[in-house]
């Protein structure tokens, strides 16, 4: 039970198509061709595994599942992996949007094209590692290595500020991440192990959780990003590649959301509850303050970026309402998410490779040379509006329902976002896509090649399909959830008891 | 069947949507408008089946989402309040397919055109068959998009697009009141479907809900909330600001959406949620106010537009109001049944409204109009049908359901049922008057167009400005669009003398008035009559105490003749002022400039948003993003933090001389201090 499994498999085949690439010498066209065939084969290999992992998973088990463990670094330090219902959807995700990012970079890297190749891969590798890791340090350490490809990708291959914005983007996620060290130094000393299904039966101590919880949300709440610590993602989306933009957009926000579904909730629930309002004011600003932001941005970019800022927030309010639709809600926003903003920057990549230029001032008319692109775009535009219909709207409406549950005064909020959403979305189309084509520079545009067909219409056709039918991966979502809330309400309610006996 | 009635439009508009550019133009209209007459034919059917006959069902498609105790399902309810929405959309869409055949021909996009049609086609249908909340709020914002989509269907123009993108947003005000109803509903009763909310609605009459700091009695929050979407959709007064701008779209589109069909997916709403109004009166009395006050405030505007679409935008505006009076004293049937009437006649209104436009060049205002019913002359009569039916002429559609409406009002026993009656009873002497003085000055009177109106320079400036009333070549925004003057320079100039529409177009013409005149007689029994009952069969939900349909006969005469009396004389002033004292308007004016100016800018509602909530929100924007954003996330955080290791930085530098003895030296210093430090903590053992 306990050999190498699919899972290691999905770790160490995006490290194979690495070594193989790095192993490729020269820089003739035919060995680009080489490398770049070789990494789509690679991801789409590694996506297809996913599907393997998927089809033997039981969806009504809230156990992990897979699970393999060798030994590592110490008895107690093992190299364990397994999924369980909320990880194995951002597991498929991960394999499925990497070789978009594959084609998405097809013409437009120009110089060391090998290298930008294997730091995707690698990149690919710890993402997924951080969604199998059962091994707290095994988690840190993917959650901590990633950092270094993205770092990379961005520093290397990205815009002209792209320095400042791979310097911001490190400075605030490693801050975060120290602190998140020693709180898992601590965990150690307490529990006596890092295994995360051992950790997840060990109570702590109250008073221990308040201090843990904040070292893991200052963690998380870099990733997600939310508010007030959100400022180096729109630079580093920015700066970033197109592709680079899709895996920050689609995988890496997620990570985020992720530790507070994995640690945060179920092994500090009385922190979780207690810092519960602290979640909801941060949310709930996110979402309305970064939508007003978004109204005013110049950059497409950036306005992709920020409205992803008011996405997050849904997601982080929803986890936090401890009801059945906030945390399915969450998640599945967060699936969604992952395809529609990664799916948008895909788009925006669409007219970066034509003009070279991210200004929304630049464009207009677009729909007169690029009908197909308008369609295209318009869906995306429409799902991250949140129309329903679309996978955008599943998740908004079932974490604002749960929301709505725990406190009104959050949905209340919350809800205007739907309002300011469509306000900038429809807006940015408009001067984008609409309107009568005037500038010189875009009246030679030609409408999306092959390639990109290739590449946005799957997105397109998930993106309506997991719009009406989100049950897939809904239903993944909701055994664990189950699981989550019964036993976080038996720990609070026997917290209570304990309280009421005391008194 | 019923599958068949809802996506046969869906297909039609995959095949125009995705193949469209394959097919051709040609192939996009004949799919399209042959699927929704095949829907069209089937709703009749299923109208007199559940109607008139059983046949209501529940038809499970599948399951949308399950989360906790939540779970939507995707479900067709039929039942007679749906199968009489069936009719009404798919009959006005299938003729207004018909109709832009002919009237789009020259359009390059027609393939996209059709495709949006069917879209919004679909998605009203998905609305009114919908099972539960979840599955409305899905056809509520389909139709929003097709409705933004279709107001945006010329996207080169700029006043399109912000039209389409003012409808999306400002019923997305509304969506946002309905989505927290949504929520609430699922809080209150556990369930989002109808039946089970409906069931568990009877024992909430006392519960309360906190909500923002106050303690709500539940279900008039619950129906509160709702009927904001239901303002939205329906534009009535405070968010009704889109509706006019979204004449902006190609006329069918009007006739569609913003007359016949999506406005009063609101007034659909409410009725099929009238077992949770029924249980809330506090929130009947605000549908009463708010549908009187839209009534009234429409109609003022309607006065004084001189675009011939506008005009009878904010008709439809001010009858939608009527409608909402109807639910709010209890008479849904009412409601829906002026719905049913009003989407004939109103759907004949712009239709017809379209042949002028068409027959004129795209020219739409009307004081460029004059003397047409020579030139088109069955396209003015049926304008006529329309415009006797909107007023209430007897016999007609209207007269049968508007008149009911005002009866109701005044026989009510809800608190603002006075002021709803008297909003009502001017409405209608006001709805005759500008319905009638549209009719004048397009189809009476001398030609004020053309070649025509170049021998008649002198007339011209006369009756033009006689028209505008004192408004003159003031370029005032707020009167027509300017992009329609840019056409009549195009066209107008060529001296075409105005032609009557092809066959294609007046049909749906001819058929929409056949509706307007005999919609009203022939169905009046089953929808408020002694077949009450038998009819609507439990889909239309009246409490205990609510005898309205009873009372409404009871009223004194002089009641029941009213509204004729004002429709008769606001015919004799239209009359006296368009056609026999032709200066009386301007004088009018002129002596009255302030209410004039007011009534002519809408009364400034969209200057007070702009002002309000439109600049408000871009400066906020813009002062989170450089201010919040820059100067005190960014200063304080990276780039503070940053500028700071800088500066240590290059202290660090200065003391750094490269001599050995002085690194040797602070070595020493350093070693001297750790000593010290140790010795000491030591010692304090």
């Amino acid at each position: 039970m306990f050999g190498f499994g699919i899972l290691s498999g999905l770790l160490v085949l995006p490290l194979v198509g690495a070594a193989f690439i790095l192993a490729l010498r020269g820089d003739s066209p035919a060995v680009r061709s080489n490398a770049l065939w070789a990494a789509l084969a690679t991801t789409i290999a590694t996506f297809l595994l996913s599907l393997v992992a998927w089809s033997r998973f039981d969806v009504a088990s809230p156990a992990f599942q897979l699970v393999e463990s060798h030994a590592w670094l110490a008895d107690t330090i093992r190299f364990k992996l397994g999924v369980d219902g909320f990880s194995l959807p951002f597991v498929v995700l991960t394999a499925f949007l990497m070789p978009f990012c594959i084609l998405a970079s097809w013409t437009s890297i120009e110089k060391r094209l090998k290298e930008y190749l294997v730091c995707f891969l690698v990149l690919e590798a710890t993402m997924i590692g951080v969604f199998v890791a059962l091994d707290l340090v095994l988690f840190y350490l993917m959650f901590e290595a990633g950092l270094i490809p993205m770092f990379l990708i961005i520093g290397i291959w990205g815009g002209k500020r792209r320095i400042y914005a791979s310097f911001k983007f490190f400075l605030y996620t490693l801050l975060g991440s120290v602190l998140m060290l020693l709180a898992i130094m601590a965990m150690y000393w307490d529990a006596g192990t890092t295994d995360i299904a051992a950790l997840l039966q060990h109570r702590f101590a109250p008073a221990m959780q308040t201090w843990l919880w904040l070292a893991f949300f200052a963690s998380f709440a870099v990733k997600m990003p939310m508010w007030p610590v959100h400022t180096w993602l729109p630079d580093a989306h920015v700066e970033a590649p197109t592709a680079g933009s899709v895996i920050l957009a689609g995988i890496l926000l997620k990570m985020g959301g992720y530790g507070f579904i994995r640690f945060s909730l179920p092994m500090f629930p009385d922190a979780s509850l207690y810092f519960a309002p602290l979640v909801y004011a941060l949310s709930v600003i996110a979402i309305v303050y970064t939508s007003l932001v978004a109204l005013m941005q110049e950059d497409i970019k950036k306005l992709i970026a920020y409205s992803s800022v008011a996405h997050m927030g849904f997601v982080t309010m929803g986890l936090f309402t401890m009801t059945e639709q906030g945390i399915q809600g969450a998640m599945f926003q967060m699936v969604s998410h992952g395809i529609v903003s990664g799916a948008l920057f895909l788009c925006v990549g669409v007219v970066y490779d034509r003009l070279h230029t991210r200004e929304i001032a630049a464009y207009g008319g677009l729909v007169n040379r690029m009908p197909l692109y308008a369609v295209v775009f318009m869906v995306f535009t429409m799902a991250n509006v949140g129309l329903p219909g679309t996978s955008g709207f599943v998740g908004e409406f079932l974490t604002l329902m749960g929301a709505f549950r725990a406190n009104p005064w959050v949905a209340f909020i919350a809800t205007s976002g739907v309002i300011l959403s469509a306000a900038y979305a429809l807006w940015l189309y408009r001067r984008v896509v609409f309107g009568e084509l005037v500038k010189d520079s875009l009246k030679t545009m030609q409408d999306l090649n092959r390639r990109e067909i290739v590449t946005l219409a799957p997105l397109v056709v998930l993106t309506i399909y997991y719009g009406v039918r989100p049950g897939p991966i809904l239903d993944a979502f909701a055994a664990p959830t189950n699981a989550l809330i019964a036993s976080t309400q038996a720990v609070l309610g026997a917290a209570k008891t304990a309280a009421m006996l005391v008194q | 069947m019923y599958q068949a009635i809802v996506f046969l439009p869906l297909l039609g508009f995959l095949i125009a949507g995705c193949f469209g550019r394959f097919i051709g133009a040609r192939a996009s209209e004949v799919v399209t408008t042959a699927l929704l007459m095949v829907s069209a034919a089937l709703s009749w059917v299923a109208f007199f089946q559940v109607g008139f006959g059983t046949g209501a069902t529940r038809i499970q498609l599948m399951n949308w989402m399950t989360s906790g105790a939540l779970s939507v399902d995707w479900a067709l309810r039929i039942d007679t309040l749906t199968v009489v929405m069936l009719v009404v959309v798919n009959s006005v869409s299938a003729l207004v397919h018909l109709y832009s055949i002919g009237y789009m021909h020259e359009d390059p996009a027609r393939p996209r055109f059709f495709a949006y049609l069917s879209l919004f086609t679909f998605a009203m249908l998905m609305l009114v068959t919908s099972d539960n909340l979840v599955q409305m709020f899905f056809g509520w914002e389909g139709v929003g998009l097709a409705s933004y989509l279709l107001i945006g269907f010329w996207y080169q123009k700029e006043s399109a697009n912000a039209a389409a993108i003012k409808a999306f947003v400002v019923n997305r005000v509304g969506d946002f009141g309905f989505a927290l109803g949504i929520f609430l509903v699922f809080v209150l009763t556990g369930s989002v479907a109808y039946d089970a909310i409906f069931a568990k609605v009877g024992g909430l009459g006392e519960a309360t809900f906190r909500f923002l700091g106050h303690d709500w009695h539940a279900l008039t929050l619950a129906a509160l909330l709702l009927f904001m979407g239901a303002m939205g959709k329906s534009a009535q007064f405070l968010l009704h600001t889109w509706l006019p701008d979204a004449m902006e779209g190609p006329t069918p589109v009007s006739a569609l959406i913003h007359a016949a069909t999506m406005v009063t997916a609101g007034v659909f709403m409410v009725a099929r949620l009238s077992p949770v109004f029924e249980m809330a009166p506090t929130a009947l009395i605000v549908v009463t106010a708010i549908g009187a006050t839209t009534a009234f405030f429409a109609a003022t505007i309607g006065l004084v537009q001189n675009d011939i679409k506008r005009v009878i935008a904010y008709s439809t505006c001010s009858q939608l109001g009527y409608m909402f009076v109807a639910l709010g004293v209890g008479a849904y049937s009412a409601g829906i049944f002026h719905l049913f009437t009003h989407a004939f006649f109103k759907a004949l209104l712009f239709l017809g409204a379209g042949s002028v436009i068409h027959a004129m060049h795209h020219e739409q205002d009307i004081r460029n109009m004059g003397g047409l019913r020579k030139h088109i002359p069955f396209t003015a009569a049926v304008m006529a049908i329309g415009t006797l039916a909107l007023t209430g002429f007897p016999f007609t559609a209207g007269y049968f359901s508007k008149d009911a409406i005002i009866e109701a009002a005044y026989a009510s026993k809800n608190p603002a049922h006075s002021f709803a009656f008297l909003a009502t009873v001017i409405a209608a002497f006001m709805t005759s008057f500008y319905s009638w003085r549209l009719y004048f000055l397009t189809f009476e009177g001398k030609a004020r167009w053309g070649a025509d109106a170049h021998s008649l320079h002198e007339g011209v400036e006369h009756a033009g400005t006689a028209a505008q009333g004192g408004h003159g070549h003031d370029a005032e925004p707020a009167s027509a669009a300017p992009h329609h003057h840019d056409d009549h320079g195009h066209h107008g100039d060529g001296h075409h003398a105005p032609h009557e529409s092809p066959l294609v177009m007046l049909i749906p013409l001819g058929l929409l008035a056949i509706g307007a005149v005999a919609a009203g007689f022939a169905f009046k029994e089953a929808f408020i009559g002694h077949s009450y009952d038998a009819f609507w069969k439990g889909s239309l939900f009246t409490g205990q105490g609510n005898t309205i349909l009873h009372d409404m006969h009871e009223v004194p005469k002089w009641v029941v003749w009213s509204p004729f009396v004002m429709m008769a004389l606001g015919f004799a002033l239209a009359f006296y002022m368009y056609i026999v004292n032709t200066g009386a308007p301007r004088r009018l004016a002129e002596a009255n400039p302030l209410l004039y100016r007011f009534l002519l800018n809408k009364w400034y509602f969209d200057e007070l948003y702009d002002f309000l909530f439109v600049r408000p929100a871009k400066w906020l924007g813009r002062f989170l993003w450089k201010t919040g954003d820059g100067r005190i996330i960014d200063g304080l955080g990276p780039d503070g933090i940053s500028a700071r290791v800088v500066d240590i930085t290059n202290r660090v530098v200065r003391i750094q001389t490269g001599f050995v003895y002085h690194y040797a030296f602070a070595m020493l210093i350093g070693v001297a201090a750790l000593v010290t430090w140790y010795l000491l903590r030591g010692g304090a053992h």
